[in-house]
């Protein structure tokens, strides 16, 4: 098992006629996932490398069963589309899309709050890697071949410094049950703690990486998650140690503003729960390694 | 994207907000000439500059005659401004705004944020104004008020009022208050505003509530469809290799170390700074060079931070994920025979295509410093940056 995707789910492209969304659909099926289809407005009828394309999410879901879907829409657009997934029925939606002005996502998180928690569609990103299951399935833009599949969940804001994580494990032979990039955005759609529950219920994944950064309120949450509720162990880094106060670091979200939003302090608070701190972002695979020899 | 207090001051004008009445001034002679417009025995010369902590620093001159409003102007323009939030780097004065002087009874504080947390607007204020909100909190935390705005309906007139009857106004006070709060609001919420703050609010002897400063930032993944709140960007206040970098599409932010970086994606920087800070140097800049790291990008990431008279070794660091990496190292080799940095560079590549991306270094016969992990690059950079001397020129160093 893996979380939130394997090879059966059925995955819609928001934006599959466009060069970013075209090439990732061919990366995906070529990595194994089921990709079943896509929607640019407009486009309905058309066919993209075989794929049928649709004018509405509505009309591609009832076609195709597709039970998730990927943002690849330009930033201004981006918000609708993945209001659209929502009302559409998607379970799942992985927004890749960077850029998105802050306040459409507080009226993404709102719209999402029409639906019931149990019928709430699960929303990863925006401005994130996606999600992989390795050897199964990606919903993403990761390179498939740095994840080893295995039984370590991975979880981060940035994508890079996730490949950097997943890479330097697999040199360890560390193998990952699910990867997944919730983004660098300050308002997102998952956080930490939500995809710490996910891993945590997850009996494939014995042990969890994070990978944090400075910012906004989301290691401190999933400090008290992992304090309160967590049994398996978890391995973290933070980025950002050298980064000042007040200024945005690449993404929208990386920003000190107040107190308690700086690396050193981010690490103080998990270190205090009992988390496995990677003291350089060099060592994160061999941190791993140590906590699961020790486990 | 920030502002200037007097453009902040005339968005919130258009929305119902009350400011004193103000203009701005180039030259001494043009402040002396605003100040007999607008009239009056007292004035208010203010330095226009993007940092707060104005008044501590002396940009803000209380002046009682019109050759006080000339002197205060003559001194302020061309002046670098140094406070405890600008960096010591200052910023240079190139405008003045000149007010009216008017009869304060009361100094409130009035912020708007996104909070993050509850994912709302948030509006933060405290009857404890002039003081910086980071004060008020530690000093005085029983004044803040707290209100989150529900985004479906936006701010409504109740909550203004409940949160003008706790700051203590009086009955004769709360309709201006609740114009105020709710054009902020309406201001905030139109042009996606991330931060509006305006300390002092204040409350006059004739019971008007006004804005006396103001504060605004701007989302800059909003601009595109706020044509006006783009037009008023103000490059002199910006750091020259941040608008360089921002003009060409690249992720800078310049720091005071002598290690320049360029790496793929944000979280990675951030991690090749730390990976720097830890091996015993100092960073020169944050940079990010995005994921499809293409040559050109390459090309002008390099001739951005060499811009940076600091610095004194680079370090390259790019795990290929989508991108390849031969296609970077030809974009290094590339930007390096057209332009030698002269300093020692180092390079680290990971991800698809690494082994021919190496070749391609070895075999350019260029001076650079290879690293296979992040860890070796980090401790080489270090090294090489100490021994900068002995490093120029150095052979290919087979990693």
């Amino acid at each position: 098992m893996s979380i939130l995707l394997d090879r059966t789910t059925p995955v819609l492209v928001q934006g599959i006629t466009g060069k970013i969304g075209s090439f990732h659909a061919r990366e995906m099926r070529g990595y194994g996932s089921n990709v079943v289809g896509g929607v640019t407005p407009g486009k309905g009828g058309a066919t993209q490398d075989g794929l049928p394309v649709f004018d509405t999410m509505k009309e591609a879901v009832e076609k195709t069963g597709a039970t998730a879907s990927i943002v690849f829409v330009p930033p201004p657009f981006a918000a609708d589309s993945i209001m659209e997934a929502a009302d559409a029925n998607i379970r799942l939606c992985v927004a890749i899309t960077d850029g998105i002005p802050s306040q459409d996502m507080i009226r993404v998180k709102r719209y999402m709050r029409r639906y019931r928690a149990e019928n709430r569609m699960r929303l990863i990103g925006p401005n994130c890697a996606g999600v992989i299951s390795p050897g199964k399935a990606m919903m993403g833009i990761m390179p498939g071949n740095i994840y080893l599949p295995g039984n370590v969940g991975i979880v981060g804001r940035s994508g890079t410094l996730g490949y950097e994580a997943a890479a330097q494990m697999m040199e360890l032979g560390i193998g990952v049950s699910t990867s997944v990039g919730i983004g660098g955005d300050p308002i997102n759609g998952s956080s930490f703690k939500d995809i710490l529950e996910l891993f945590e219920a997850d009996p494939e994944t014995h042990a969890v990486v994070m990978i944090g950064e400075i910012g906004g309120p989301q290691e401190a949450e999933a400090a008290e998650y992992i304090r309160d509720h967590m049994t398996k162990p978890v391995i973290a880094y933070v980025a950002g140690l050298s980064a000042p106060k007040g200024r945005k670091m690449g993404h929208a979200g990386a920003i000190i503003q107040a107190f308690g939003e700086g690396a050193s302090e981010k690490v103080e608070l998990l270190r205090d729960v009992g988390v496995a701190i990677a003291p350089t972002p060099a060592e994160i695979g061999g941190t791993a390694q140590k906590v699961l020899k020790a486990a | 994207m920030d502002i200037h207090e007097y453009q902040a001051k005339e968005i919130l004008a258009r929305f119902g907000v009350s400011t004193p009445r103000g203009a701005l001034a180039y030259s001494p002679e043009q402040a002396a000439y605003r100040a007999r417009e607008i009239g009056g025995k007292l004035w208010v010369v203010k330095a226009q500059v993007h940092t707060g902590g104005r008044g501590k620093a002396g940009g803000v001159k209380l002046c009682r005659s019109e050759d006080e409003v000339m002197d205060a102007a003559d001194e302020l323009l061309g002046k670098k401004l140094v406070t405890h939030q600008s960096g010591p780097a200052g910023k240079i004065v190139g405008r003045l705004y000149v007010e009216g002087g008017v009869a304060i009874a009361k100094e409130l504080y009035l912020g708007f944020v996104l909070d993050r947390k509850s994912e709302r607007v948030m509006v933060v204020a405290s009857s404890e104004g002039g003081m910086e909100i980071e004060e008020i909190a530690a000093e005085k935390p029983h004044s803040i008020v707290k209100v989150s705005v529900e985004p479906a309906v936006g701010m409504q007139a109740f909550q203004a009022r409940e949160i003008a009857f706790a700051l203590g106004l009086r009955p004769s006070q709360i309709q201006s208050a609740v114009n105020a709060l709710m054009g902020c609001y309406r201001a905030f919420e139109e042009l996606d505003a991330t931060m509006l703050e305006i300390n002092p609010l204040i409350v006059t002897e004739d019971d008007h509530v006004m804005a006396l400063d103001a504060k605004m930032t701007f989302d800059d993944n909003a601009l595109f469809r706020h044509p006006a709140v783009a037009e008023l960007r103000d490059k002199s206040q910006e750091d020259p290799r941040e608008t360089h970098a921002n003009d060409r599409g690249l992720s800078y932010v310049g720091l005071t170390g002598k290690i320049g970086c360029i790496v793929n994606g944000a979280g990675l920087a951030m991690a090749t700074m730390d990976m720097i800070k830890l091996a015993g140097g100092e960073p020169a800049n944050f940079l990010d060079i995005g994921g499809g790291a293409t040559p050109e990008r390459v090309a002008k990431a390099f001739k951005l931070v060499t811009m940076d008279k600091n610095v004194e070794a680079i370090l390259v660091n790019i795990f290929a994920g989508i991108n390849r990496c031969d296609w970077v190292a030809e974009g290094v080799v590339q930007a390096l025979e057209k332009n030698p940095a002269g300093v020692p560079v180092i390079v680290r590549l990971a991800g698809t295509h690494v082994e021919e991306g190496r070749r391609i270094l070895a075999r350019s016969g260029l001076p650079i410093i290879r690293a296979n992990t992040l860890a070796e690059a980090a401790e080489r950079a270090v090294a090489a940056w100490k021994n900068n001397a002995n490093t120029v020129g150095l052979k290919v160093v087979n990693a």
